[in-house]
């Protein structure tokens, strides 16, 4: 009995340590992809951490790929080398700050942040203190860039979003009666709440039902639904991830309640959700920047080529993860900023290049930052129609 | 009538409560022991039931009986490595070690399944039957769930009254000592036990993932809790205890969000929890065991 146990704790261990080895060559194969094709001497080294596997891993992951496409055209055209390397913090901010030290020692330059919020608010800081640029694709909270003049945001941060659902639901008098459901133990969900709400107070919007839940009981929303029903709603905002979107959607569904949906960018991956009845998610609505049915050039191209490498649409990380590259692309020429400079060196440049210059990337034209780090771009309506994105307007 | 659906939804709730207390308050009941390891068999089970439904298309009664057939195997499994060797130890080390396991399984399956949410489509479908005029809608799920969880209450009331291994678990759970020296085989009466428990736990994931189908490595974990909370609520080691204290639990969750506060749901069920130990300590059906000196 003795032995056998022995044996089982030895196998768990063997399982558990090739378990490790499987994460981080994940990790670690990112850096040939990325640096494969380049010479490293000549080259300016981009590093960034996000979620490559877990529960948030759609979004790391399509930051990443983003990037990369981004990086590969660049390093294409001659002159300019990039050198991208991504680490897995699996949403986590403890790994997050290992993961940023493990691309300190390589030598990373210029910094994409964090891909999601809570590890971005802890790399940040890092980045802030070691006077490493950084532009986050889509860590959206507040924290991320405050008080840190070297940390901008691609993405929207989170009150931005809010102000402007208020704002894009009346100008498109998408509901006349609201209904909000939130998660309040969640910064990204409260936060966004927090200015929709005083937002469409301003506009005189009629928010007849505000109920929330919870990270312990986001599983019933009989009462919440029941409650916006009855109070005649014709518009449900939910500002939150997709996962408990999918369980409000069926749960609708079974009291025979189809009001419009309306979420924000969290909402955008529902869609990836494995065994997910598309047909749920039929007429949800969500605010995006990123439209990848535009026929703008530059988006059909980036489209086909991500679809070609990964064999899926790019969600809006993707083209985050994408635009960063190219915005600092275009700061790094702008800037004149060579390789043999020192992360410093090259943190003065590129924030004063940020905040005096602007952007035309595939999340908007004439992107602008402003010295606190946040972006300034107009965010575009999309509905899901035949288990797809399209475009509002 | 919006009382009434909240009440359906209570039970419904409350009924999913009840089957997983079940396997806490018989393994408690018998083994003395907190299984804190239940919440993610149940886990377990719905994830068998997932990959055999979806994945690989096999009919759902075989998907479910292969899910309780798994969980049994595993909860055997469990008791064997992890509790028997703890036999005569404290029972802090056991609920230690309950512990390790609930995260040695949730880690186990984060690893083996990722943890991305899977969706799990309700094997009973998405149907609702409809009442008076279509004011009142109820979901064919809850129905089905608390019918198994009547049938369950009523085959387990059988099962320890009538049957010699059940009449042997009651005896272990009196005096191991005395049932022992009677000719019971204790060991395997708990291992029985585990088994039994374990059987509910996958149903309980079934039934659980197909009201509310999202199935992530921690979907066990929360109901664990709550069906915790419920089994000691009803007066833990008690079989009719963990079904009016599951049933009761749902109804004042759901009565609570909707009329008090959706803020405040979770803290209105603790404090009737803590109200109610205060009255009567031993839960609503625990019987005061006067201990013998």
């Amino acid at each position: 009995m003795k032995k056998f146990l022995l044996f089982l704790l030895t196998a768990a261990m063997l399982l558990a340590m090739t378990a490790c080895n499987g994460d981080s060559s994940t990790g670690a194969t990112a850096t040939p992809a990325a640096g494969g094709q380049t010479s490293a001497g000549g080259s300016i080294k981009i590093g960034g951490t996000g979620p490559l596997t877990g529960g948030a891993a759609i979004y790391g992951q399509a930051a990443r790929n983003g990037a990369q496409i981004a990086v590969d055209e660049i390093n294409a055209l001659g002159g300019i080398q990039f050198e991208l390397q991504y680490q897995d913090d699996e949403h986590d901010a403890e790994k997050a700050v290992n993961a940023y030290n493990t691309l300190k020692d390589w030598g990373m330059q210029i910094s994409l942040g964090s891909v999601t919020s809570t590890p971005c608010v802890a790399t940040s800081v890092e980045n802030n203190a070691d006077r490493i640029f950084a532009l986050t694709p889509s860590a959206s909270a507040v924290a991320v860039t405050e008080g840190k003049n070297n940390v901008f945001q691609m993405c929207f941060a989170d009150p931005n979003q809010g102000t402007a659902s208020a704002q894009y639901i009346n100008d498109q008098k998408l509901g006349t009666k609201i209904a909000v459901i939130y998660k309040n133990d969640d910064v990204y969900s409260s936060g966004i709440y927090e200015t929709f709400s005083s937002k469409a107070a301003e506009l005189g919007l009629d928010v007849v039902s505000t109920t929330t839940f919870t990270e312990d009981s986001q599983q019933d929303f009989s009462v919440q639904l029941a409650d916006a029903k009855n109070n005649g709603a014709d518009l449900i905002f939910l500002p939150m991830y997709y996962t408990p979107a999918s369980l409000i959607f069926q749960q609708a569904k079974s009291m025979d309640y189809s009001p419009k949906y309306f979420g924000v960018d969290g909402m955008d991956g529902i869609l990836t959700l494995e065994g997910f009845n598309a047909e749920l998610a039929e007429g949800v609505m969500l605010l995006t920047p990123f439209n990848a049915d535009s026929t703008d050039t530059r988006t059909v191209n980036f489209v086909a080529k991500y679809n070609d490498a990964f064999s899926e649409v790019p969600n809006q990380f993707a083209a985050d993860g994408y635009d960063c590259i190219y915005a600092i692309y275009a700061a790094v020429k702008a800037g004149n900023i060579t390789s043999a400079m020192s992360a410093s060196e090259m943190c003065e440049i590129l924030v004063k290049q940020f905040t005096t210059t602007s952007f035309n990337g595939l999340t908007g034209d004439n992107v602008t930052w402003g010295a606190n780090g946040q972006v300034s771009k107009s965010p575009k309506g999309m509905i899901i129609e035949n288990g797809a994105y399209v475009g509002m307007d | 009538m919006s009382f009434l659906s909240h009440l359906i939804s209570g039970i419904s709730l409350g009924s999913i409560y009840a089957i997983i207390a079940l396997g806490y308050t018989m393994v408690y009941g018998i083994a003395k022991m907190l299984n804190f390891a239940h919440g993610d068999v149940i886990m377990v089970g719905a994830y068998a039931c997932f990959f055999m439904v979806s994945r690989y298309e096999i009919p759902a009664v075989v998907g479910v009986l292969s899910a309780v057939v798994i969980c049994t195997l595993l909860g055997i499994i469990i008791e064997r490595l992890a509790y028997k060797p703890l036999r005569s130890a404290t029972s802090l080390a056991v609920l230690i070690t309950a512990i390790g396991i609930s995260y040695f399984l949730q880690n186990a399956a984060q690893l083996l399944w990722t943890s991305n949410p899977k969706v799990f489509n309700s094997l009973m479908g998405d149907g609702s039957v409809k009442l008076f005029d279509g004011r009142l809608s109820i979901s064919v799920t809850a129905i089905v769930t608390i019918v198994v969880c009547v049938i369950i209450m009523l085959a387990l009331t059988w099962f320890t009254g009538r049957t010699k291994m059940g009449k042997a678990m009651r005896a272990c759970s009196e005096d191991k000592g005395a049932a022992q020296l009677m000719g019971i085989n204790v060991n395997f009466t708990i291992s029985m036990t585990f088994a039994i428990g374990s059987a509910l736990a996958a149903i309980a994931g079934v039934l659980l993932c197909s009201a509310y189908p999202i199935l992530t490595p921690t979907t066990g974990s929360m109901p664990g809790i709550k069906a915790f909370t419920a089994a000691v609520f009803g007066g833990i080691g008690s079989i009719p205890g963990a079904l009016l204290g599951g049933v009761l639990l749902g109804i004042i969750e759901i009565f609570g969000k909707a009329y008090i506060s959706t803020q405040l749901s979770d803290a209105i069920v603790f404090v009737v929890l803590i109200v109610v130990l205060l009255v009567k300590p031993t839960g609503l059906l625990g019987k005061q065991v006067q201990e013998k000196v």
